[in-house]
């Protein structure tokens, strides 16, 4: 009896072996630093103990709200970029449905590697081709513009506040539209071809296929994806509002992640800084679980 | 005009609206490569197609420039040894969670798929980092990256469906859990394992905000964070232009820029041909399992 269990611990050492490392790697980089969300509630400054912090309660909490002009921006912005996605967000699966409709094969694949490529490059080289692209002196779009004497001069895109939340929305749907369309193409390929042979004998068109057993065929897919999105309409990311930033365009770009970075980093305000990554969690979860419901209502059978 | 006919109409439109959105695509990487081997001069009179009086002035110059190569070196560092790390324990991980005899595998695995969708933040993540003594070293940009969830649940689903006689037969022979890792389920796994490496390759190749938020030392400067600097203070050149000054083509400001800018998105642009395949073949994958 001993030896077997010996035999089976002898086993099952090299798994734990295998395992146990690299998952207490996992605990100590996703888990461990929630007790740091702790800071948001004490006066802490950085290189101090946080322990011997003093407790002030919701005190950051409050001041998130009375921060005055900057958190207004960076919150209003938040939510316009967040919105301008959820809107924009069936052009993808409109654009999948398009290339799905190409019956020329190597087209359509060909579409589908060159629009996906944008998604692979880090958006400091979307920065760097925008800003040739866009550049008052040589940018090859105001030069197009002024030839074809739709601007009298050359018009400064990327310093141009009001015209901020549009470029931006644009040049996000350019570097993502393809990469996001494949998650539909996927859905579409795993239709069942049975389904159009029986609309098309009762006589459905294209278009009617595409209304009737497409656009229901994906639904769940541009359900889940949506839900997601509104989880996070509080984090469009810091890396293009960072990159785009500058003194023109600041108060159109500032984003919640961009303004966490600031005050967190650059101005060593911890507390203040953490207590809205928190404020930020708590309002994605509630999101998440309220959206879950409304969808539940609707279709009788949530997501999560 | 009859259905067929409205719809040939379609298709034609169709066609012609997707090769647009492909040009868009494509293109801006074309313009900035045919500048960057263009004579800068001539260049900013306007290029469309083809380059125009080709030169290599704009890369001999881009070689001049003050730790280019120092960080063109730790980037591919961090691209090559990250991405090893990366696949190489997240298979080990994934293959022994595969194991039913493995106690508390089930809970292991549920917390690290929950692990992404839980994230601390900006500051918490800073102090972690600064307490584990990683801020300013190199094993910053690789330590907090070598198990990515994502890439556990596919390497462990691929795993799953290996055929489970190959191993049993070893294990008769006498080999152990690590030899048959290392022999079979490794090797086996291959196609998925490629699928992401390549995928943690090109992240790692992408990645600047680690280099941002932890490593301000000039010693750990990425290749991308380096691009960002330059065009920010637009600094790229006083120096390297006034030494370039001798010779008979003269570069920009703007010239070195794109062919900086291609010098970093050209390793991506090479693999991507022969990855793209891949990538289409692994979120497939996540569709389905997700």
């Amino acid at each position: 009896m001993l030896n077997m269990r010996r035999e089976r611990i002898k086993r099952v050492l090299p798994l734990l072996a295998m395992t146990v490392p690299f998952f207490l790697l996992v605990v100590t980089f996703s888990y461990v630093p929630l007790w740091g969300w702790y800071i948001a509630f004490v006066k802490y400054f950085p290189g101090e103990s946080v322990i011997n912090s003093e407790f002030v309660g919701f005190k950051y909490f409050a001041q998130i709200f009375s921060a005055g002009s900057q958190f207004e921006n960076a919150m209003r912005n938040t939510l316009v970029f967040s919105a301008v996605g959820l809107i924009l967000s069936p052009l993808p699966l409109l654009f999948a449905i398009l290339v799905n409709e190409v019956r020329w094969k190597r087209f359509k694949q060909f579409v589908q590697i060159v629009t996906s490529f944008p998604n692979f490059i880090s958006w400091i080289i979307v920065y760097s081709i925008c800003f040739t692209f866009l550049s008052v002196d040589e940018g090859v779009i105001n030069r197009l513009l002024v030839n074809l004497h739709i601007l009298d001069k050359p018009f400064d895109f990327l310093a141009t506040s009001w015209l901020t939340w549009f470029l931006q929305s644009l040049i996000s749907i350019w570097k993502s539209l393809g990469w996001s369309a494949i998650i539909y193409l996927a859905a579409i390929a795993s239709i069942d071809p049975e389904q159009y042979q029986a609309a098309e004998v009762d006589g459905a068109g294209r278009l009617q296929q595409i209304r009737h057993i497409l656009i229901p065929g994906v639904m769940p897919t541009f359900a889940v994806l949506f839900l997601l999105n509104i989880g996070n309409m509080l984090s469009n990311g810091f890396d293009q509002y960072y990159v785009f930033n500058n003194p023109l365009v600041h108060p159109k770009i500032d984003v919640l992640d961009t303004y966490m970075y600031r005050l967190g980093l650059v101005q060593l305000n911890f507390p203040l800084s953490t207590a809205i990554g928190v404020f930020k969690s708590a309002v994605s979860v509630i999101l998440v679980f309220t959206a879950n419901m409304i969808y539940k209502k609707v279709n009788g059978k949530g997501i999560i | 005009m009859n259905y067929s006919k409205r719809y040939k109409v379609f298709e034609l439109a169709n066609v012609v609206l997707l090769f647009l959105i492909g040009f868009a695509s494509l293109y801006p990487f074309y313009y900035i490569i045919i500048y960057s081997i263009s004579d800068p001069m001539q260049a900013s009179s306007g290029i469309g197609l083809w380059p125009k009086g080709f030169t290599s002035q704009n890369y001999q110059t881009v070689l001049k420039i003050d730790n280019l190569a120092h960080a063109t070196f730790i980037s591919i560092a961090r691209t090559v040894i990250g991405t090893l790390l990366t696949v190489v324990c997240t298979a080990m991980f994934a293959y022994g969670l595969t194991k039913p005899i493995l106690p508390m595998r089930k809970f292991m695995y549920r917390t690290v798929v929950i692990s992404m969708y839980i994230s601390a933040g900006l500051i918490p993540a800073y102090l972690l980092i600064t307490e584990l003594q990683l801020k300013n070293t190199f094993l910053v940009y690789i330590i907090p990256m070598i198990i990515v969830p994502f890439y556990l649940i596919l390497i462990k689903t691929y795993m799953e469906d290996l055929p489970a006689e190959m191993e049993e037969s070893a294990f008769v022979e006498g080999a152990g859990y690590f030899t048959v890792f290392r022999k079979i389920a490794f090797p086996l796994s291959m196609p998925i394992l490629a699928t992401v490496a390549i995928f943690q390759g090109v992240n790692q190749w992408n990645s600047w905000v680690d280099n941002l938020y932890y490593a301000t030392d000039s010693n750990l400067m990425t290749l991308q964070l380096m691009l960002l600097n330059l065009i920010q203070t637009q600094s790229v050149s006083a120096s390297v232009i006034d030494s370039n000054l001798v010779n008979t083509i003269k570069v920009t400001p703007l010239s070195l820029q794109m062919t900086i800018t291609v010098v970093v998105v050209l390793p991506i642009l090479l693999v991507y041909p022969y990855f793209q395949r891949f990538f289409i073949k692994g979120i497939m994958l996540g569709a389905v399992k997700g």
